[in-house]
């Protein structure tokens, strides 16, 4: 469902040196560990996405990183300055919040130029940056408004100028499009993405919507209990997931625990009480045979039939329970013997192809996938 | 009954007598105030007789502009205090004795009048006797009661008000470079403004009436007005008194009048703007769903 999403990685040039390097934060509020030994290194002109549940640890490493958490311990370096210590008002970084924070008694103009005018710039070049950003966000004839006299879409426009004003090295952003209503984000996203582009400044996110991280980011971290589980491109979170938490989290998937019996160097087998059946992998794995694994296969992968696939391997016998008709294509719940219900997402054109009746409900069928296709996690 | 914007003749009723109650006293001290008689209840033909007495009676005067002076002086300095101590309140992280500190900061508006009023004029003489100052009860004393007890409603108003106000404003300021000063100053106080403004009024009434802790803490020579309206009174009601009523229901109303008069149009103004901007905010979504929408699916 996502592949749409992918996106080129820019983080190309890994061979210099990061432009952004947290290494081991951590934050503790009394004994609750909110952020768990967190490293991640981040490259220049990136947008990246911290990605997980409310709760999950990511709001207070962004405030960590803005100066208004102060880490338990851990380092923060900006560019080359260890930045850990230092206060919020002299981080060359700016943060957009959720809620905008636009200071309800100024107008448009006065709201973009505080951060200017606390650097003591003189009258001409704030003037000159404020028109600039005005004519970024493309706002320039509400200059004079006040923050209530505009929509929830100039007021996120209004909140990106003021934090790109003082031209930070860094830019946070807090759930940006976390306020607006779902028509307007999906518009919003790219014209964001854009805007941040043509600026070419350095982006972490914060974000609880999985499709605005990969809509929007570079690079994506999935965060959980603190920890950074993984950190990759859309599409290597996406297909290669490295856990159980990130292949549910992105995405749907169809997760079968398992044992290894067989492994070689180019074929693993993996028995499977919930399959009825043994899931063969062409590829192999490293891990010691009858190790404890969990089998994650994408409801794309799944393919649905009538007739008894050829191979033995990779397929089980279920009943329809469920069907969603979502028009170009269809969500099936078949359920196994052992009672494990197994999505398949069937494309419509499928069966008119084959020129076979869909199956209804109660009807048996068979599920089945190609062995290059499933993702093996041991944790 | 309810909702369909008819009330019963029942609670017509109850409405009427509750409005009585309030207003029929008043009026007719109004009405009083223009009566020839010396009599206060006895009707004697229309007169303003008392009202030109009232502007000679220099006791009166006196007593009036000490009262006004004073409950000015004390609505400074407790809109000052107090909104210092309703920002500790709001938005100091838990130290130690906080909860203390809010306990002692609201106290003198639960306890009764009578001792606090009592035990700060004990603190004042026992004060005169080791320092020396206050040299005499008067002003300075009164000021200090009366500041003392507007404070802590100045808290109360300025702690509710920063409560409401989304800390992320205070955040985003810091963010932009900021320092703690400058953000009081520049965010947190321009958005309390009206809590404070309605603090400072609400002191000056307080201050305007109080008689009780104004008893304990006045001398000879210092005496406010609700005190001298109070020893008149136990004398016998006095016309004058009536005119003085008057006047004082007359700038009352006036500014209260004026005050919703300037606060509605304020709102009404902002509702417009509100609502204009919600139009053009439904322009945007129709915008954007004419363009064709980005999906993932």
């Amino acid at each position: 469902m996502m592949e749409a999403a992918v996106k080129s990685a820019q983080a190309a040039k890994t061979t210099e040196r990061p432009y952004l390097q947290i290494a081991g934060l951590v934050k503790k509020f009394g004994d609750n560990l909110a952020v768990d030994h967190v490293d991640l290194n981040i490259q220049q002109h990136e947008i990246f996405a911290l990605l997980g549940s409310s709760g999950c640890g990511k709001s207070t490493l962004l405030r960590m990183l803005a100066g208004m958490e102060r880490p338990t311990s851990g380092k923060v370096i900006l560019d080359g300055q260890d930045v850990t210590m230092l206060a919020p008002y002299d981080r060359p970084m700016n943060m957009m919040f959720q809620s905008y924070a636009l200071f309800p008694h100024m107008s448009v103009e006065e709201n973009i130029a505080f951060g200017l005018v606390q650097d003591k710039l003189p009258k001409g070049e704030i003037n000159a940056r404020v028109m600039e950003m005005l004519d970024l966000v493309q706002l320039r004839k509400y200059a004079k408004r006040k923050p209530y006299q505009l929509s929830g879409g100039q007021q996120q426009r209004v909140a990106l100028a003021r934090s790109l004003a003082k031209r930070p090295k860094m830019l946070l952003l807090d759930e940006p499009l976390g306020a607006l209503d779902k028509k307007l984000r999906q518009q919003t996203q790219l014209e964001l993405v854009n805007t941040l582009e043509k600026v070419g400044v350095t982006c972490i996110m914060v974000t609880h919507d999985q499709e605005e991280a990969m809509t929007m980011a570079t690079r994506i971290g999935i965060m959980s209990e603190g920890q950074l589980l993984q950190v990759g491109t859309p599409s290597e979170i996406y297909e290669y997931p490295n856990c159980r938490f990130t292949a549910e989290f992105i995405g749907e998937t169809n997760l079968f625990p398992g044992q290894v019996v067989v492994d070689e160097p180019d074929r693993v087998e993996i028995e499977s009480s919930q399959l009825g059946n043994r899931i063969l992998i062409d590829h192999g794995i490293t891990g010691p045979k009858g190790m404890e694994v969990w089998t994650s296969i994408r409801p794309e992968d799944v393919r649905l039939d009538r007739r008894p696939p050829a191979a033995g391997h990779n397929a089980a016998q279920g009943k329809v329970e469920d069907i969603a008709y979502l028009g170009s294509f269809s969500i099936y719940h078949v359920k196994l013997a052992s009672g494990k219900v197994v999505k398949s997402t069937v494309p419509s054109s499928r069966w008119y192809e084959a020129n076979e009746e869909p199956p209804t409900w109660g009807d048996p069928v068979f599920v089945s996938w190609r062995s290059d296709l499933p993702v093996v996690l041991t944790r | 009954m309810y909702n369909d914007g008819r009330l019963s003749w029942f609670l017509k009723g109850v409405l009427a007598l509750g409005y009585l109650f309030l207003y029929v006293p008043i009026l007719s001290l109004i009405v009083y105030s223009f009566n020839a008689s010396k009599l206060v209840t006895v009707w004697g033909g229309f007169s303003t007789r008392w009202y030109s007495s009232l502007f000679q009676n220099d006791q009166i005067i006196s007593a009036v502009l000490l009262s006004a002076k004073i409950a000015l002086a004390s609505a400074c300095a407790a809109v000052v205090l107090g909104t210092v101590a309703g920002f500790v309140l709001a938005r100091f992280k838990r130290f130690r004795g906080s909860t203390l500190f809010a306990g002692m900061m609201t106290a003198p508006m639960v306890m009764p009048e009578v001792i606090t009023g009592l035990s700060m004029l004990l603190l004042f003489i026992s004060m005169q006797q080791f320092f020396g100052v206050p040299s005499e009860r008067g002003f300075f004393t009164i000021w200090v009661g009366h500041t003392t007890l507007c404070m802590a409603y100045v808290s109360v108003v300025v702690r509710s008000r920063l409560l409401e106000i989304d800390q992320s404003l205070e955040d985003a300021a810091m963010d932009l470079g900021a320092r703690p000063m400058k953000i009081f100053f520049k965010i947190t106080l321009p958005l309390v403004s009206q809590a404070i403004a309605s603090g400072f009024l609400l002191s000056i009434t307080l201050s305007l009436d109080d008689l009780v802790t104004t008893a304990f803490l006045s001398g000879p020579g210092s005496t406010t007005l609700p005190q001298v309206i109070f020893s008149k009174v136990r004398l016998g009601l006095n016309p004058e008194i009536n005119a003085l009523a008057t006047i004082t229901v007359l700038v009352v109303g006036t500014i209260v009048i004026v005050a919703n008069y300037l606060m509605m149009n304020a709102q009404r103004k902002r509702d417009k703007a509100i609502a204009a901007a919600m139009r053009a905010n439904d322009a945007d979504s129709q915008n954007s769903a004419g363009k064709p929408a980005v999906s993932l699916a």
